[in-house]
């Protein structure tokens, strides 16, 4: 089973979720696709990890042969190509490696570059295979590294994938890929406004889904609220616990330092099963 | 106008609790929201009246004609981004799709045209302050995009403004990089956990690639003490100014449910709040300095 764990907001605890599911389940993969800041490697510190570049090919322009017909500039809809003094001028950090100037120059002028926009890690964690991707900093899409990660995720029975906030494309390519969503919540107006439009999204996707709540204190909570107005499955919730709280920012796993958080998550776990095999 | 942009790398660390104090505390006549992924500054900015909307359209994406093409397989196998699916007919996923128009350019029997496409909704609130925000639409891409148009609206209705603040998004891609262009100064909000400051790092690291200036301050402190100490010392060695450090403080939840900034109340966290601002200011004013001579 693939479980795709995903908040909207930032900062609620994708990650925490996540890396710890994967700890309980103890033969498991985790997968880290949150490649603009990913973060589980830093909790499992995994061994004899592989390290692979991830590039996309960009355009390269031959002098001698460009004619300077401009079929590339005008067919470029990123603007990443442009004519300016007598040559042609790249510019590589617009481009967005759809190919299509190099397929189109009439004097094959262009041919491809490999510009490497980031990796992907493999190690091990104890019994949790770690798969995590590092988007480079100063580069914008980090696309082509979720496509490396999803390409390669599998071996394992139980897969957690730990996605990037938003609700945009990048997030959608992750969804995809799963059997069943987590959608982790804040007690915040904050929280609910970004977990509804993450909702809106599995659902639109057409994936099984619960709630965890997180953070929870003894007052209201709107994200609880939000829950039963809609009908949405809580399927756990971790209250606010400074103990959690200051292992966390320390980057330790809960489940391994604590048996009471051991038994939260294997419960948060046969949960889950049960939700994805009834 | 001078422009103070708010990021933070990793989520949740209290960018738009501090850019909606900073607003308060400023008396901003412009803000902004750039964080069209996940925007929530407008539940905290207390707006009088209904805002105006408007489309906002990205790259146009493609869509393919069953009744004229031929099934050649072009469009297919040129696409990069394996947006063309083939069941019965050949068709296009318009979430993959991101508008390059090669399919169109190839396609031998002109099956294929680039139709408009909605990629969000821009937001614009003008009455007494300008308020300019965005909501991107589920599962679309082309983020940077819609974050220029939100910093372009915010600029064309308020020319007359010195100072705007911006609420950024997390993260280190295109949105990001987008909602950095033409600021003065960044504000980091880091947060000290161990996954905060590896965030910090290539946040800055982002900001330098653009030449940025940026400035750093913590919040939460008090939850890791440790780590605190190792941000601070991080700064210090990397030359980067340090403005404070606000601890933590229920009443920042509580004030954000029931739709208030955090300076309202006068807890410990509102009073480092101001510090911050304050210092924060100092900086930019002196950039400002910097650029007149």
């Amino acid at each position: 089973m693939k479980i795709a764990v995903l908040s909207g907001k930032g900062g609620t605890g994708k990650t925490l979720v996540s890396v710890n599911l994967a700890a309980a389940a103890k033969d498991s993969m985790y997968v880290d696709c949150d490649v603009e800041e990913p973060n589980g490697h830093l909790f499992f510190k995994p061994e004899e990890v592989k390290s692979r570049q991830v590039a996309v090919e960009i355009p390269l322009v031959d002098g001698d042969k460009c004619t300077g017909c401009r079929v590339c500039v005008d067919f470029c809809n990123y603007n990443a190509l442009a004519w300016i003094g007598g040559e042609l001028k790249i510019f590589d950090e617009i481009c967005h490696s759809c190919g299509g100037c190099i397929v189109l120059c009439p004097e094959k002028a262009l041919k491809g570059k490999e510009k490497v926009v980031g990796q992907v890690q493999r190690g091990k964690s104890e019994g949790v295979t770690v798969f995590t991707g590092m988007l480079n900093p100063g580069v914008a899409s980090g696309v082509p590294i979720i496509k490396e990660l999803l390409k390669e995720t599998g071996g394992k029975e139980q897969i957690f994938i730990d996605c990037p906030p938003g609700s945009a494309c990048i997030v959608m390519e992750t969804v995809a890929a799963a059997d069943y969503c987590i959608l982790v919540a804040e007690p915040t107006l904050f929280g609910v406004h970004n977990l509804s439009m993450v909702w809106e999204l599995v659902k639109h996707m057409g994936k099984p889904c619960g709630v965890v709540l997180n953070k929870c204190l003894e007052e209201e909570n709107p994200a609880e609220k939000f829950c039963a107005e809609k009908g949405i499955e809580i399927i756990g919730s971790i209250p606010f616990d400074s103990e959690l709280g200051l292992l966390n920012s320390n980057a330790l796993i809960a489940v391994r330092e604590n048996a009471k958080y051991e038994k939260l998550f294997r419960d948060l776990l046969l949960r889950v099963t049960r939700e994805v095999r009834p | 106008m001078k422009q103070l942009l708010i990021l933070s790398g990793k989520g949740g660390t209290g960018k738009t609790t501090i850019a909606s104090a900073f607003i308060e505390l400023a008396r901003a006549k412009a803000f902004a929201d750039c964080d069209v992924d996940a925007p929530n500054l407008h539940l905290v900015a207390k707006l009088t009246a209904e805002p105006q909307r408007k489309d906002f359209y990205g790259l146009p994406k493609a869509e393919i004609d069953a009744e004229i093409c031929i099934h050649c397989n072009r469009c297919r196998d040129n696409c990069r981004f394996d947006a063309i699916h083939k069941n019965e007919d050949y068709h296009v996923d318009i979430f993959a799709c991101e508008g390059c128009g090669l399919c169109a350019a190839l396609c031998p029997v002109k099956a294929i045209s680039m139709k408009p496409a909605v990629a969000g909704e821009l937001i614009l609130n003008d009455k007494d302050t300008v308020f300019s925000s965005a909501c991107l639409k589920m599962g679309s891409g082309n983020s940077g995009l819609l974050v220029s148009s939100v910093k372009k609206q915010m600029k064309d209705a308020a020319e007359n403004a010195d100072f705007a603040i911006i609420d950024g998004s997390p993260g280190i891609g295109c949105p990001v990089i987008a909602s950095l262009s033409g600021v003065d100064i960044v504000l980091i909000v880091a947060e000290p956990s161990l996954s905060g400051f590896s965030d910090m790092e290539r946040i800055l690291h982002t900001a330098a690639y653009f030449q940025m200036p940026a400035a750093v301050c913590i919040n939460k402190y008090d939850v890791n003490p440790g780590n605190t100490e190792k941000i601070v010392d991080y700064c210090q060695e990397n030359s980067l100014p340090f403005v404070g450090k606000i601890p933590f403080d229920n009443e920042a939840v509580r004030a954000v449910n029931s739709g208030r900034t955090i300076v309202e109340g006068s807890g410990h966290a509102s009073q480092a709040v101001r510090e911050v601002f304050k210092n924060t200011l100092e900086i930019l004013i002196g950039l400002g300095d910097e650029d007149d001579e």
